[in-house]
C-alpha cells in the first residue's frame, strides 16, 4: 500500500472543509458516533442543516464560533489501494504562513475554486505558493458546480483560464475536476448531473494518480542527526551515526565524503534495527558505520565523493515570512538546514513577489509576515545543499529568531 | 535499490524514529511519557530500533493515577527490566495529599484531571524540557490541529493559536528555561496503523486488549464499565458478565470496554475494519464532558 500526502487550499467559501468531509464520509472513514456529534452541532448552528460536513475539521473552538479554519488540520483515511494524509489548510491570505506548513510535506494539491466566480487572487495565491513549493501534481476542483446548472461551458472557461494564468508557474501536473461537494457530485462516483465529464471522480482520481519521484536529482545525501555510543563491556569502541537517507542510495564500501569538513572515507557497515543491511534508500532511518575514525558532528552530511553537492556560506533563496514582527535588518538569525544548525543573517533583500501575479517587486528592505522574498543568506559555517528544484529534501530550512526562539522563515534555495 | 516490497509502514516507522532521534539531538533532558498503552508501548519499539544498541537518552516515565489496570502496571515493570531502560513513577495519589486536592468523585471517580498536575510537578523535579507522547492526530479533532514538536509555556499549556509553523522535516525544538516541548512521533498514524504495525513487528501488549470474559456495570448510556474498587455499585446498577477486550487502556474508572470475540491481533484488525464507531467514542468518558474537553484539557498542560 502506499501512502499518499496531498493539501487542499480554498478559501472560506469554497466548501473545501465540505468536500474533505464529503471524501471521509463517502469512503466511510466516519464513525458513527462522530456523525452523531456533528449532526447535533449541525443542528445547533442551523435548525434547518441536517448535517454540516465542514464541522469534521474545524477542530478548534475558535475555528467552530467564527466557521472559518485557522490553522492546518490533519486528516487521515485510507482506501484498498492507498492511504491519505490531508492537511487541510486555511485559504485567506492571513494564512498564507499555515498554508505553507500544510503544503510543504505534500506531493498533491487540490485547490479549489468557485464555479460562480472563476479564478480569483486566492486561486493564483494558492497556485502560486504550490509553485514555489515545487508540489507534484495539482489537481483544481471546480466547485460549487451545482449552483452553475452543472454548466460545462462554464466549467471549461475556468480550465482553459486556469491554464493560460498557470502557464508563468512551471507546474508539472494539472488537472481539473468539476464537483459539487455539498451534494457528493463527481466525488466518490461520476455525476449523473454533470455526464459530459467521463474522467475520475475525485476519490478514483486521488486512488491512481501518478507519485512522481520527489526529486529530481536523486544523489545520495545523508545527514548525521545523533552519534550512538554505548561505551559497554561489550560495545567499547562503538561509534554509530544515526541519521535519515534524505535522498538516493548507500551501500556498504561506497567511498564517501562528510561536509562540511572535506574528509574522504568508507562506509564500512550500514545497520538497521541491529541488524546489519547491504544497503539504505532514500527515506530510510539507519545508522552508519565509518572505515576511518574522524570527527563528525550532528548535522555532518555524508555524500559520494563524486556526487557532491553545494557547499556554501553564502546562497540565495525564497523565503517566505511567519512572524509577526517585521524583518529588522542586520538581525542574527539561525538557519536550520534539516537538522543543521547555523547562525547567519539575510545580507540583501534581492526581491519581493506579488503573491498575486508572481511578479517581482523592487524590495523597500522590509519583510513583513506572510510576505515571500528572494533573498541572500550569509551563516556562520558552511551549509551542504541543492537547489530545492532538484532535491527537496536537501534545499529547504527554517530561519528562528534566536531571542525569541519562533519559526519565523521557511526558504528554498536556489 | 530496495528490493523489499513498498509498505506505508515503513514510512510511518521511519518518520518517527526520525522525530525520536531529533528529541535526542535538540534537547538536554528528555522523558518518554509511558501509559502501558499500546501506543506508547509501540513508542518504546520505535526507541529501541531508533537508538539499540545505545542505551535510550531518556527514561521512561509513567504518571500513574493509582487507577491504572493491575495489567498494566505488571507489563510496564516487565517492559522496562526487559529493555533494561530507567522508568520513573510518580502517582497522583502523593499530589493529591501534597496539593490537598480534591480527588474524583462521583460513581466513576476520574483522575484524568489530577493527573496534569503530577505530569507538571514531574517535569519541574527532572526539569524535563521534552515529553514524548503516544498522541495520535485522528484521536480527537483538536489533537488533529496539534503539531508534531508542541511547544508549551512554563505552565505547560498549549496555545492553539499561536503554534509554530511546522515545515518539511525540520523540527524547532528552541525553547526557552522553564518551557517545555510535548513531541508526538505517531501523530500520522490512525488506529489500524498502530495495530498493523503491532502485527507486522510482533509486539506483545497487556492481555486486557484481548477477548475475555469481565463482569460490568451496563451504563444507561450503553457503555460496559469495569467493577473494581473505586467504582461505586448501586443496587440499581445492571450488572453484566460479557466477553469484552479494552480498544483503549486509560483508567479502570474511565476507559469502557467493548463486546469483542477479537483474541488475536489478527482478529482485533478485522473487527477495526468492520467497526463503525471511533475509537475514543467507543471507549472514553473523559471526551464527552463538551464538544472542546479535549482543547481544554490541553490548554492547562495535558498531553
Amino acid at each position: 500500500m502506499e501512502l499518499l500526502r496531498f493539501f487542499t487550499a480554498g478559501n472560506v467559501d469554497d466548501g473545501k472543509s465540505t468536500l474533505i468531509g464529503r471524501l471521509l464520509f463517502e469512503s466511510d472513514s466516519i464513525s458513527t458516533d462522530i456523525i452523531e456529534t456533528l449532526t447535533r452541532q449541525s443542528k445547533l448552528k442551523n435548525a434547518n442543516q441536517s448535517l454540516d460536513l465542514a464541522l469534521l475539521t474545524d477542530g478548534l473552538r475558535a475555528e467552530r464560533e467564527q466557521g472559518i479554519t485557522i490553522d492546518v488540520a490533519y486528516k487521515y483515511f485510507s482506501t484498498k489501494s492507498r492511504k491519505f494524509i490531508i492537511a487541510d489548510t486555511p485559504g485567506h491570505i492571513q494564512y498564507t504562513r499555515n498554508m505553507f506548513t500544510g503544503a510543504s510535506n505534500t506531493s498533491l494539491a487540490i485547490i479549489l475554486i468557485d464555479a460562480r466566480y472563476g479564478i480569483t487572487e486566492q486561486t493564483k495565491r494558492h497556485s502560486i505558493i504550490a509553485s514555489i513549493l515545487n508540489i507534484p501534481n495539482i489537481l483544481v476542483c471546480v466547485n460549487k458546480m451545482d449552483l452553475v446548472e452543472f454548466s460545462e461551458t462554464i466549467f471549461n472557461t475556468i480550465k482553459s483560464d486556469y491554464q493560460s494564468f498557470s502557464k508563468i508557474l512551471e507546474l508539472d501536473n494539472v488537472s481539473f475536476i468539476p464537483t459539487s461537494a455539498l451534494l457528493g457530485d463527481n466525488i466518490t462516483k461520476l455525476s449523473t448531473n454533470m455526464t459530459w465529464y467521463k474522467d475520475k471522480p475525485l476519490l478514483n482520481f486521488l486512488e491512481t494518480v501518478n507519485i512522481h519521484p520527489q526529486n529530481k536529482n536523486e544523489n545520495p545525501r545523508f545527514q548525521v542527526q545523533y552519534i550512538i555510543r554505548p561505551q559497554t563491556k561489550e560495545l567499547p569502541d562503538y561509534r554509530g551515526f544515526a541519521g535519515k537517507v534524505l535522498s538516493g542510495n548507500f551501500h556498504c564500501g561506497q567511498e564517501v565524503e562528510i561536509l562540511p569538513s572535506n574528509q574522504k572515507t568508507t562506509i564500512d557497515k550500514i545497520e538497521f534495527n541491529q541488524q546489519e543491511i547491504p544497503n539504505a534508500s532514500s527515506g530510510s532511518s539507519v545508522i552508519f558505520h565509518l572505515k576511518d575514525d574522524i570527527d563528525i558532528t550532528r548535522g555532518s552530511t555524508i555524500v559520494p565523493i563524486d556526487q557532491l553537492p553545494k557547499t556554501s556560506k553564502e546562497f540565495s533563496a525564497i523565503i517566505c515570512w511567519m512572524d509577526s514582527s517585521e524583518f529588522i535588518t542586520g538581525q542574527k538569525i539561525i538557519v536550520q538546514h534539516n537538522c543543521n544548525r547555523v547562525l547567519g543573517i539575510i545580507k540583501e533583500i534581492q526581491y519581493k513577489i506579488d503573491i498575486h501575479t508572481y511578479d517581482k517587486i523592487p524590495s523597500n528592505g522590509k519583510i513583513k509576515l506572510n510576505d515571500i522574498c528572494k533573498v541572500i543568506i550569509k551563516t556562520a559555517q558552511p551549509i551542504s545543499y541543492d537547489s530545492y528544484a532538484e532535491n527537496k529534501n536537501t534545499g529547504a530550512f527554517i530561519l528562528i529568531n534566536e531571542n525569541t526562539n519562533l519559526t519565523i522563515a521557511a526558504g528554498t534555495l536556489d | 535499490m530496495n528490493n523489499k516490497q513498498y509498505d506505508y509502514l515503513d514510512d510511518l516507522e521511519s518518520e518517527a524514529i526520525y522525530i525520536l532521534r531529533e528529541v535526542a539531538g535538540q534537547f538536554e533532558r528528555p522523558a518518554l511519557l509511558f501509559s502501558g498503552g499500546k501506543d506508547s508501548i509501540c513508542l518504546v519499539h520505535l526507541a529501541l530500533k531508533a537508538f539499540k544498541p545505545g542505551k535510550f537518552p531518556f527514561p521512561l516515565v509513567h504518571i500513574d493515577t493509582g487507577h491504572n489496570f493491575e495489567e498494566t502496571i505488571s507489563y510496564r515493570d516487565n517492559l522496562s527490566k526487559n529493555i533494561n531502560e530507567e522508568l520513573i513513577v510518580r502517582k497522583v495519589e502523593d499530589t493529591i495529599i501534597k496539593k490537598k486536592l480534591q480527588d474524583g468523585t462521583g460513581k466513576f471517580p476520574s483522575r484524568n484531571n489530577l493527573q496534569t498536575y503530577t505530569l507538571l510537578d514531574t517535569i519541574e523535579e527532572f526539569e524535563f524540557d521534552a515529553c514524548i507522547g503516544g498522541a495520535r492526530r485522528d484521536e480527537e479533532k483538536a489533537r488533529a490541529k496539534e503539531r508534531i514538536f508542541s511547544v508549551r509555556d512554563e505552565f505547560g499549556q498549549w496555545d492553539p493559536k499561536m503554534q509554530r509553523p511546522e515545515l518539511w522535516n525540520i523540527f524547532n525544538g528552541k525553547i526557552h528555561k522553564g518551557e517545555n516541548v510535548r513531541v508526538f512521533p505517531i501523530s500520522n498514524w490512525t488506529e489500524l496503523d498502530v495495530w498493523n504495525y503491532i502485527k507486522r513487528e510482533n509486539i506483545e501488549l497487556p492481555s486486557i486488549y484481548f477477548a475475555h470474559d469481565r463482569e460490568c456495570i451496563l451504563t444507561e448510556q450503553g457503555q460496559l464499565m469495569n467493577t473494581n474498587k473505586f467504582v461505586k455499585i448501586d443496587p440499581s446498577d445492571k450488572m453484566v458478565i460479557k466477553k469484552v477486550r479494552y480498544r483503549t487502556v486509560g483508567d479502570m474508572t474511565c476507559t469502557a470496554a467493548i463486546e469483542s470475540k477479537a483474541s488475536n491481533v489478527d482478529e482485533i484488525i478485522d473487527e477495526l475494519i468492520k467497526t463503525t464507531i471511533s475509537e475514543r467514542g467507543a471507549t472514553r468518558m473523559d471526551d464527552r464532558m463538551s464538544e472542546a474537553a479535549m482543547e481544554d484539557r490541553k490548554k492547562n498542560g495535558y498531553f
